[in-house]
């Protein structure tokens, strides 16, 4: 039998105290625990970026994390990206540039461009598609999620 | 894709995981940043007894610059080397091979010592590390030893570490006057296992290569120094008239010292020819970096 | 401004996506997030690790014992309660859900898990043992073919081919093989199966997302009647391109398991699964011959066809195989053509729709030829193309094999893509290049010019079958869609589709088609997109593929709302005392036209047909809804020629390509990229772009990157997303895109379908390119740096040149 837990986290500034096993992944956790669905699971081995969650705010694959891991810590999923009715501006502008379809992809992207930004206000477009290469979209070919990215950005390039 | 069942440790000091890693032996697997092993474990590749999660010991997380070298905590992320200012100003080398590790978000979480721990012969912060000549701190309840990257990696995701040791911090020259670097690699991808790779760290003085280390990566069962490839720059000056014979005779020498092998995305002979080109433009790019006081690398 | 109304009012406009304030927050409803049901128990499947391999023997033994184990069901355990799954020709062998007695492909499920939760259920599937004896496997379709694995073997004669060929000034021969990939969309399968006991009937949440003829083929296999398999799928899904079709089998697996076991299931696919078993497109041989006149005229084509379905012929192939068959000749003029075709089984995993399908294949090979053709005779392949393009005035044109061509100007189009690209500069620079001695980097052109079809006839599939075996069973023909539409009390407007949407943002184009014709905003309109089989109004064309939605299920929507504008209309006229025609929707009114002070709001008419029936004018039905049915034209079953209307819309695509190729290390890019579409009237051009968009970077991924590729054994070596190399943001060039449009006469708003036309040129348009830059006849897909390279060494080039 595998062995449980206690954890004590933070997720989206409310905070849960829950036994996992301990082998339970943080995407499960998130998502069959604590039916946040927001976070969506394409691969399970790190590739796809469609888990992405911030975890102390920094942008990280939940899928390569333990949900034991995270006890203590601070989470945040897509499901608290926005300000209560108010879209987060890289919301908006997926929104506005049509940077989604089926919407898969779309909140690990999201995840990992928050934090990207938070560290490179201004990027160049080339930075913004190394960023995003490590996100698999197989919806829109990329070039409006860069769109969008770059006009919720400092540097406001389109 | 779910992990199979282990026990799960996170110690609160480097003592007690050192502790568990001495009973648990090859039973345990230490995790860092999850990155490789999280996939071997989802896919049932790995199916260690215990997992000792490092995460959490302040000890590993430290950086410290003291007398031409860098000491960075085994846990310290991968990101740090491309955000701290510091790191970046003392580690050209390692800086610029940075962002060829997987992508942003993995940086993130991926560790130093982790992924020279992994001893994937296609890391780049293995032939980093073997490039410049660093080493690493192993420790274990009888004791620690420093061991250099030459020794550290011994084939492909084996290193030279022991079951009960734990890599707790890595050692790296910093960048001296004088010196520069370059580093190329070839992926599919842009963030996939290069295909080949090779890293250049020289010194110039008075117009001329006084010292030179020329690392390959992905092109054997390890990161390998082509010491007889390096050793012919010595001395020539690479922007004069005979530099690009140096050069080419170098990057020749470097395909020839490669032991690359075939697989599903590349045939040796492909490889190799990488070497070839990639040397070339690391060179170069190293030479480049050199006449500055800092390096600054390509 | 986005999203104002146009001219033309709301079609054509470019609204937000409906879809999205949902997506963006996270609050998407695919099928991994619903518990339709409670305590259903996690299914994993034991897979064969043998591309072929006979089962001795299946010891659950210890697997059953595991903690929170339930069940172990072997394949025979579920074929004891089963049919085999029903398929369009026979000669492959019988396929169930899970293998029985022999396993055909690796990856093939032989077993099923039931237990509480998925981690336990991998944990007593590792201790499921089973006793194989590895049997020869065969891999490559050419192989398959001298074995003797040829399921279907057909030819066809159009004109005088032979006669064509032998007059031809230049005939151009090659062999185009066009491996395997997979659309991969990132959300894996989905199935939740609760089969009801008492009342002999299986509910099944699955991504499915048709067609529904798949869905007859899975109550067959369960040995229900159509009616007792409700099947529902969820309001979103993360992407399908074709591939969720396959989802099918694993509805009958999953149904199964739940009716054996007593207790609901639920199977969500994971990576490793889907890349090896899910499906893929076929692998292709084509033979191909084209003879030209010597000013470049096309005279004839002649194809011979050998396509891999893989282990078994699974429903609705070899469909890959004759979806193009109308357009055998592609955009061309030529009256000449002949093409056999057979299809062959391997121990690969079985095939099926994904994007493009067929398409890429065929266009491939046709113009590659194209574009040899024009070497051969020392032409530019811009003249030769524009030579044998269909003429503007000869729409709507009957191709030699069937299809009629609706509308177009190809040579338009032509014009627009060699301008945008500056074709005329680029060979002039190329031209200055080669003169000069060409170094490192070679540049090359490619073009392609594909005719994108849409809105599949129902009946071509039966063209595997003979014109007498066809005659003795029942014709199939046509493409029909159906949609509901009902007006509340209080005025606002429900739209349910069964068109299955996969991302491409149904819902948004539904809502601005139902508020053209009623007279609202599409913020009005409510759209539903879960399908349940129970409830939506379907037939078996239903669902998402043949990229259908523009041209018929739009279509079916646009209907439904003008029966219910109708209504609304007779309505008005009674109140407003004046004829039904004289009334305008507008504004959320029911006017009288040209008297904008007489009118009544829609929401006092749906609260006088709702709540005071008796006011209705007499002979009105009660009630404000509709549904409607709309079926293409022009889709006949096959003839006895052989001829078929496989589509009922074509748009047309021209692509150039420019890109370079460094020698010394094989490596490709694309310098530019010019893709020009006719696509009819565009419902919301924003959503046609990404479409486009989207359909670019899955012909990109097997032109440059992507690749199914198995070991001699059968084992699969892309099985992870490590291997399998979906290109990413850094791969997938800059796309220029064009429109031209000139409305379809057989679809109801003039659309065409275009989710698929890049993914079938960007392949040959590429192909082109690349063999324009390095003079190679004979480079085969994709065109990876480390392929290149080995080609060009084997050619004594590049290779050691520096
Ligand atoms: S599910 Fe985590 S990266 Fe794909
Ligand atoms: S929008 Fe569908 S995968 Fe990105």
């Amino acid at each position: 039998m595998s062995s449980h837990s206690e954890i004590a986290v933070t997720v989206n500034g409310r905070r849960y105290r829950e036994a996992v096993a301990e082998r339970m992944l943080l995407s499960d956790f998130l998502r069959q625990r604590l039916g946040l669905t927001g976070t969506h699971v394409g691969c399970e081995h790190g590739v796809c970026g469609s888990c992405t969650v911030h975890l102390d705010g920094a942008a990280v694959r939940s899928c390569l994390l333990l949900a034991v891991q995270t006890d203590g810590a601070d989470v945040r999923t897509v499901e608290g990206l926005a300000d209560g009715e108010r879209l987060h501006p890289l919301q908006e502008a997926f929104r506005e540039h049509f940077a989604l379809q089926c919407g898969f992809c779309t909140p690990g992207i999201l995840m990992a461009a928050a934090d990207f930004l938070a560290h490179n206000p201004a990027p160049a477009r080339n930075e913004i598609a190394e960023m995003l290469a490590g996100h698999l979209c197989r919806c829109t070919g990329y070039a409006p999620i860069i769109d969008a990215i770059a006009a919720a950005s400092g540097s406001g390039a389109e | 894709m779910k992990p199979p069942p282990f026990r799960y440790v996170r110690p609160d000091s480097v003592e007690e995981a050192l502790e568990v890693l001495g009973e648990h032996g090859e039973e345990a697997k230490v995790l860092a940043g999850g990155c490789s092993l999280v996939p071997m474990l989802n896919m049932r590749l790995a199916r260690p007894e215990v997992l000792v999660d490092v995460n959490r010991l302040e000890a590993l997380s430290g950086v410290a610059c003291d007398n031409g070298s860098v000491t960075i905590g085994a846990t310290v992320r991968q990101a740090a080397l491309e955000r701290s200012p510091q790191l970046r100003r003392e580690l050209p080398l390692a800086a610029a091979c940075t962002p060829y590790i997987g992508h942003f978000v993995t940086r993130n979480r991926g560790t130093i010592g982790g992924s020279l721990a992994h001893a994937d012969a296609r890391g780049e912060l293995p032939l980093a590390l073997v490039t410049l000549g660093g080493s690493v701190l192993a420790q274990s309840q009888r004791g620690q030893r420093s061991i250099a990257a030459e020794d550290l990696f011994v084939y492909h995701f084996t290193s030279a570490l022991a079951h009960e040791e734990l890599l707790t911090a890595v050692h790296w020259p910093a960048a001296g006057p004088g010196w520069g670097y370059g580093f190329a690699e070839t992926a599919q991808r842009h963030g996939d296992y290069a295909l080949a790779m090779v890293a250049c760290a020289l010194a110039r003085r008075d117009g001329a290569v006084v010292e030179a280390r020329l690392g390959l990566g992905a092109v054997a069962d390890r990161p390998l120094l082509a010491s007889e490839a390096a050793e012919v720059l010595v001395g020539q000056d690479l922007g004069g008239p005979a530099g690009d014979g140096a050069v080419a005779e170098a990057a020749r020498l470097a395909a020839a010292a490669a032991e690359p092998f075939d697989d599903l995305h590349a045939s040796a002979a492909y490889r190799r020819r990488l070497v070839a080109v990639l040397g070339e433009q690391v060179i170069r790019a190293a030479w480049e970096s050199a006449s500055g006081t800092s390096g600054s690398a390509g | 401004m986005s999203g104002a109304k146009t001219a033309l009012g709301w079609i054509g406009a470019t609204p937000h996506r409906v879809e999205d304030e949902a997506l963006l927050r996270g609050r998407g409803r695919f099928i991994d997030d619903l518990s339709p049901v409670p305590g259903a128990m996690h299914l994993a499947l034991v897979r064969s690790p043998f591309a072929h391999a006979r089962i001795r023997a299946i010891d659950a033994s210890a697997a059953a014992e595991s903690p929170g184990a339930l069940a172990v069901l072997t394949g025979a355990d579920l074929a004891a309660v089963s049919r085999p799954l029903g398929a369009v020709i026979r000669g492959a062998a019988e396929h169930y859900a899970a293998a029985v007695d022999v396993a055909r492909y690796a990856g093939e499920p032989v077993a099923v898990v039931v237990a509480g939760d998925r981690y336990l259920a991998e944990d007593a599937a590792e201790l499921v043992e089973v006793d194989y004896e590895p049997l020869e496997a065969v891999l490559d379709p050419l192989v398959a073919a001298e074995a003797g694995h040829v399921v279907s073997d057909r030819s066809f004669r159009y004109g005088d081919p032979e006669a064509a060929l032998a007059d031809a000034a230049l005939v151009v021969r090659g062999r185009y093989p066009f491996g395997r990939w997979t659309a991969a969309p990132v959300e894996c399968f989905g199935v939740i199966a609760d089969w009801d006991h008492a009342a002999d009937s299986l509910t099944v949440w699955a991504n499915f997302q048709g067609p529904f003829t798949l869905h007859t083929v899975a109550a067959g296999a369960l040995g229900l009647p159509a009616a007792r398999l409700r099947l529902v799928t969820p309001p979103d899904s993360g992407g399908s391109f074709g591939v969720k079709a396959g989802v099918f089998s694993s509805i009958v697996l999953a149904g199964l398991t739940s009716k054996i076991c007593g207790v609901p299931v639920r199977w969500i696919e994971d990576r490793l699964e889907h890349l090896a078993a899910a499906g893929s497109a076929t692998h292709r041989v084509t033979d191909v011959e084209a003879g030209f006149a010597s000013d470049g005229e096309l005279l004839a084509l002649r194809y011979d066809v050998i396509e891999d379905v893989g282990a078994y012929l699974r429903a609705p192939e070899p469909a890959t195989l004759y979806r193009m068959h109308g357009s055998l000749t592609g955009a061309y003029g030529v009256s000449n053509v002949a093409v056999r075709n057979r299809v062959v089984c391997t121990n690969r995993c079985p095939t099926g729709l994904n994007r493009g399908f067929g398409g890429p294949q065929l266009y491939l090979a046709l113009e590659r030829v194209m574009a040899r053709g024009a070497a051969g005779l020392g032409l530019d392949p811009a003249e030769v193309a524009r030579r044998n393009l269909v003429p503007a005035e000869s729409f709507p044109y009957r191709t030699p094999t069937g299809a009629l061509y609706d509308s177009g100007d190809y040579a338009a189009c032509l014009n627009d893509a060699l301008d945008a690209a500056d074709y005329r500069g680029r060979r002039q620079l190329q031209a200055a290049r080669r003169a000069g001695g060409e170094g490192r980097h070679r540049l090359g052109i490619g073009l392609a010019c594909v005719v994108e079809p849409s809105i599949s006839n129902m009946g071509y599939i039966s063209l595997a079958e003979t014109a007498a075996e066809r005659a003795a069973g029942w014709p199939k023909s046509g493409n029909a869609e159906g949609a509901t539409l009902a007006m509340n009390p209080l005025g606002g407007v429900t739209v349910r589709l069964s068109t299955v949407p996969q991302g491409q943002g149904h819902r948004t184009v539904a809502a601005q088609v139902a508020a053209q014709a009623l007279g609202l905003r599409p913020a009005d309109v409510e759209v539903q997109s879960e399908m349940d089989t129970h409830v939506n109004a379907w037939t078996v064309s239903s669902g998402n593929y043949s990229s259908r939605f523009a041209g018929i299920g739009a279509a079916a929507v646009a209907e439904a709302a003008e029966r219910l504008a109708e209504k609304l209309r007779c309505i008005a006229g009674d109140v407003l005392e004046c004829a039904p025609a004289d009334i305008e929707l507008r504004d959320g009114q029911a006017r009288v036209v040209g008297q904008p002070d007489r009118g009544v709001s829609l929401r006092r008419l749906a609260g006088a047909a709702h709540w005071n029936p008796e006011s209705l004018p007499s002979g009105l039905e009660p009630g404000l809804a509709v549904t409607a049915f709309v079926s293409a034209p022009n889709l006949d079953p096959p003839n006895e020629a052989d001829e078929v209307a496989s589509s009922a819309a074509h748009g047309f695509v021209v692509d150039v390509a420019a890109v370079e190729v460094d020698t010394v290390t094989g490596a490709v890019r694309v310098l530019d990229y010019v893709t020009v579409h006719d696509a009819g009237t565009l419902l919301h051009p924003r959503l046609v772009d990404g479409q486009i968009l989207g359909s670019f970077a899955h012909g990109l991924g097997p032109a440059l990157l992507e690749q199914t590729v198995h070991d001699d054994e059968g084992n699969l070596l892309t099985g992870s997303f490590m291997d399998y190399l979906c290109a990413t943001a850094t791969e997938v060039p800059p796309l220029r895109i064009l429109h031209r449009c000139t409305p379809s006469p057989f679809t109801a708003l003039g659309a065409k379908g275009l989710g698929e036309g890049n993914t079938m040129s960007a392949p040959a348009a590429l192909a082109n390119a690349v063999g324009d830059a390095l003079g190679l006849s004979d480079l085969d897909l994709p065109f990876t740096a480390p392929r290149v390279w080995e080609r060009l060494a084997a050619a004594g080039e590049g290779g050691d040149r520096p």
